[in-house]
């Protein structure tokens, strides 16, 4: 009987906890959920602030003015020389031409305002369209100029016209203007071109990626040549011709160490090594393109080492049957199959270098560049270090031109890594 | 001809040179293939590797040694009182030759010596290419003579061509090693020579860092300090802040994933949380200090708080988000590796799932978690971008999380961008303070590749 009681009051025992087990379980699971909803979240939100501060620079404020191509100003000795039309004083034309849209405008202060609301680049646009046709010269046509950033930020909403004059960059009287050429439909937002075809510039709206996507790519282009061919020898090398000894042993600890040491370190190295050393020139695609391959090979050679790994044994031992040699028996037969295996590790590592920033920094490839650049050797930045760059920038016209260039950025890391996917889904063989 | 055309050049002749050795190949055996020892395509490419390789080594060899062939042979050519100088001065002379002779406005006048330097550099360097491109091609098209020459029936042609490509494909294994040695010797070399001027325990222990030298004696505020501990310590607070956020997160989320989410919840969970990793950092430094700060410090102040707007919260938080995927998915790899048997033993005995997970598999995968959880601190010690644009600038030894610190990688990259000499101990500071990022992420590597290679041993 006694026995019975106590097994009894074990039975209670466990029945009055299992409430509170049941609640500590539900808890638990609480907790699990809410860090992935967090993790989540998070991504939600990156996305969301980028995108939302960004979408917006892809439309660009233009105001149509009436320019009349006065032969006086342009090329007044009737040359037609090309050096003579692009050294003329556009500027000029157009402060002519405001001054006859806004005939009320007086005062010296009042006349600077209205001359800037006009972009500086804009005259690079008058010259462009007098390059591109000599003819117009003499005449008169209506052209949509570039407005200013801070016109642009007003038209977008960035600048609140509603507030008092004092807390915003436009005084009363420039927003009036504004809203005398919205009424003549004078003013509007085009899709911005110049984002995609100008390279960096100190004025926001005259500030585009094309400098620094070109850079990107030469960039990119040096790391690949570089480290496909050399990850896939040595991921062959050491998965199918190394001998297990000490030597190898080195190579692979090197390899897995290479892989954790922080970015920045390979910026050091390309800086005391490439730069002081060799005497390879600063700022250049080349030098950027050394630095990226050394850190994107260990990446490449784990991804190619555990695609060669995939490839049964099968394979080679009925290659080397049929009388190959080792050499052709991997260069014939193994590699082919562990090539879409190593070609998506490549892609992962390529889209870690187009990300990368900090190591570029060091070799000096965050110099305000202009041209766009033409090859390996000319001093060139990065998208990532141009994202860097304009960041920095007080204007704020910068910030939504930062968020877009972000969105170019990731754009190009979600196609690469979707290639990447593809890739793996289309040719993984189960054996 | 320049460089690019000559490799251009080197590589057409090989393309040619493994036609020759083929077509020779079926030649000397006069058509009857069986004979030849080799495949007749392995006579080409023997032919072609004869035409490249000794090309390609001359190239870079000729290319490493040039430089310093000119500068010698320059500054051997200037005036005495010139060549007199103190190196530092030698070199600023030799550069401005070197930028005259690249076609560079140096000043409005040019120093006529300056001038003629620069030509005969010039004139040296063409006569360098000129040489250069003569003796590349000439050896290529001996070597492919040479190798013309030697096919015959018996040739083992395939057996050479082997060995060089094993040859080639172990020296592309080296590779990592000579990355390794570069690091390790460019940032001791440089350290070294900060060492001698800044005594090594001054920088280990020194409370004040102010990296500006002074350039007059009577200057304010630079008085060249170099000591690491604010360093350090803010470096501390940002990682630590970090890891508060990744840890819990990461870990749990790894918990959930890998034991009560069903397979539809965790194929789309892990790869949206991975997509965190593949974000470049330079995006969250930008989300850091133009989204969060000013988030934190506007809900700081109406509470009325003193925040920083650099604050180490700020890049910390942002920080953690970052390295949320590595805790997540290597605690995942580790949680899936606990033998099944032991979540079968534990619910056999009556256990709920959480108290399965809690007693049972979380001290089983401990070391494995802990391994990850040292993976993800050292990647947050040497992350960059993040703390550059959203920590502050200034050392400042606090511990309080709403105030601005700086780290050693922001210090790196602010002694070390833009102009500089290369002999100041500012600059040469900058290595010092990598090589200690790279010793600590290193040890933290080690450390945390063993111990999780260790509980990996265990459950095999």
């Amino acid at each position: 009987m006694n026995n019975r009681t106590d097994s009894l009051s074990t039975m209670e025992k466990v029945r009055k906890g299992i409430a509170k087990r049941r609640s500590a379980e539900r808890r638990f699971r609480f907790y699990g959920l809410t860090g992935i909803v967090l993790g989540l979240v998070f991504v939600l939100i990156l996305f969301i602030s980028i995108i939302g501060k960004g979408y917006s620079a892809f439309q660009q404020t233009q105001i149509a003015l009436d320019i009349e191509f006065l032969e006086s100003v342009i090329d007044p000795d009737q040359t037609r020389d090309n050096k003579v039309i692009s050294r003329a004083d556009y500027n000029s034309l157009i402060r002519k031409s405001l001054s006859k849209a806004f005939p009320e405008v007086k005062g010296r202060r009042q006349i600077r305002d209205l001359n800037r609301m006009i972009s500086t680049g804009a005259m690079f646009q008058l010259r462009d369209r007098v390059l591109e046709d000599p003819s117009v010269i003499g005449q008169s046509e209506r052209i949509w100029l570039l407005a200013s950033d801070d016109y642009d930020m007003l038209m977008k909403g960035h600048i609140d016209g509603t507030v008092p004059e004092s807390e915003r960059r436009l005084k009363d009287h420039q927003v009036a203007w504004v809203d005398q050429l919205l009424e003549q439909g004078r003013i509007k937002k085009r899709f911005n071109t110049f984002f995609f075809t100008s390279g960096d510039s100190r004025a926001p709206e005259m500030a585009g990626i094309r400098g620094a996507l070109m850079g990107s790519m030469y960039t990119l282009f040096v790391t690949l040549v570089l480290s496909f061919p050399i990850g896939a020898a040595t991921a062959v090398y050491l998965e199918e011709f190394a001998p297990t000894n000490k030597w190898t042993d080195l190579i692979e600890v090197n390899i897995n160490n290479l892989a954790a040491v922080p970015s920045i370190v390979f910026g050091l190295l390309g800086l005391a090594m490439f730069i002081n050393f060799f005497g390879l020139p600063r700022s250049a695609p080349l030098v950027g393109g050394l630095v990226l391959t050394l850190m994107t090979l260990p990446t490449i050679i784990i991804a190619g080492r555990a695609a060669l790994k995939s490839v049964p044994p099968s394979i080679r031992e009925a290659a080397l049957g049929m009388g190959a040699s080792k050499l052709q028996t991997v260069f014939h037969h193994v590699l082919p199959l562990a090539l879409p295996g190593m070609l998506t590790g490549t892609i992962i590592g390529m889209a870690q270098a187009l990300g990368e920033t900090a190591p570029l920094l060091m070799i000096g490839m965050v110099a305000f560049i202009v041209d766009i650049p033409k090859g390996i050797f000319d001093s060139a930045t990065v998208l990532p270090v141009q994202i860097y760059l304009w960041a920095d920038s007080p204007e704020r016209a910068f910030v939504e031109r930062t968020s877009a260039a972000i969105m170019v950025l990731l754009a190009f890391l979600i196609s690469m890594n979707a290639i990447a996917v593809f890739l793996r889904k289309r040719f993984e063989r189960r054996w | 001809m320049q460089t690019p055309y000559l490799l251009f050049t080197l590589l057409i002749i090989s393309i040619l040179a493994y036609f020759i050795g083929k077509m020779r190949s079926a030649t000397v055996v006069e058509g009857a293939l069986r004979e030849l020892h080799s495949l007749p395509a392995y006579y080409g490419y023997y032919t072609a590797l004869w035409g490249l390789i000794p090309g390609l080594f001359i190239i870079l060899t000729w290319l490493s040694f040039e430089p310093a062939w000119l500068s010698y042979q320059t500054v051997a050519a200037l005036p005495e009182e010139i060549q007199s100088l103190p190196s530092s001065k030698l070199n600023l002379q030799l550069n401005k030759i070197k930028n005259f002779a690249a076609g560079m406005q140096v000043a409005i006048q040019v120093d006529p010596i300056i001038a003629e330097a620069a030509e005969r550099y010039n004139q040296l360097r063409k006569i360098s290419r000129t040489t250069l491109t003569l003796v590349v091609l000439i050896c290529s098209l001996a070597g492919i003579w040479l190798a013309h020459k030697k096919i015959s029936k018996d040739y083992r042609a395939r057996n050479v061509v082997e060995k060089i490509m094993t040859g080639l494909m172990i020296l592309a294994s080296t590779i990592a090693i000579f990355t390794t040695v570069g690091i390790v010797a460019s940032v001791v070399f440089e350290s070294l020579l900060f060492f001698r001027q800044v005594p090594f325990f001054d920088f280990l222990f020194g409370l004040e860092w102010s990296p500006q030298t002074a350039l007059r004696a009577d200057q304010i505020g630079s008085s060249g300090a170099f000591g690491a501990v604010p360093l350090f310590a803010g470096t501390l607070l940002i990682s630590s802040i970090a890891l508060i956020v990744a840890v819990p997160i990461g870990l749990m989320s790894a918990i959930y994933l890998s034991e009560f989410a069903g397979s539809k919840l965790r194929a789309t969970a892990k790869p949206t949380l991975e997509i965190l990793a593949g974000i470049p950092t330079v995006v969250y430094g930008f989300f850091a200090a133009l989204t969060v700060a000013p988030f934190i410090r506007e809900t700081g102040e109406s509470w009325g708080w003193v925040v920083s707007s650099e604050s180490a919260l700020a890049a910390g938080l942002v920080m953690g988000i970052m390295i949320i995927p590595f805790v997540s998915s290597l605690s995942d790899d580790v949680i899936n590796a606990v033998p099944q048997s032991l979540r079968d033993a534990a619910y056999a005995l009556g256990a709920t799932q959480a108290e399965t997970i809690k007693q049972v598999i979380l001290p089983a995968a401990l070391p494995g978690i802990v391994g990850s959880i040292l993976l993800a601190a050292s990647r947050a010690i040497g992350e960059t971008m993040i703390v550059v644009m959203a920590a502050g600038l200034a050392a400042n030894l606090t511990a309080n999380p709403l105030e601005a610190v700086t780290t050693v990688t922001v210090q790196i990259v602010t002694l070390l961008v833009g102009d500089q000499e290369f002999d100041s101990p500012k600059t040469l500071a900058a290595f010092a303070l990598g090589l200690m990022l790279f010793v600590v992420t290193l040890a933290l590597n080690v450390i945390a590749l063993h111990i999780v290679r260790k509980y990996r041993e265990q459950y095999e």
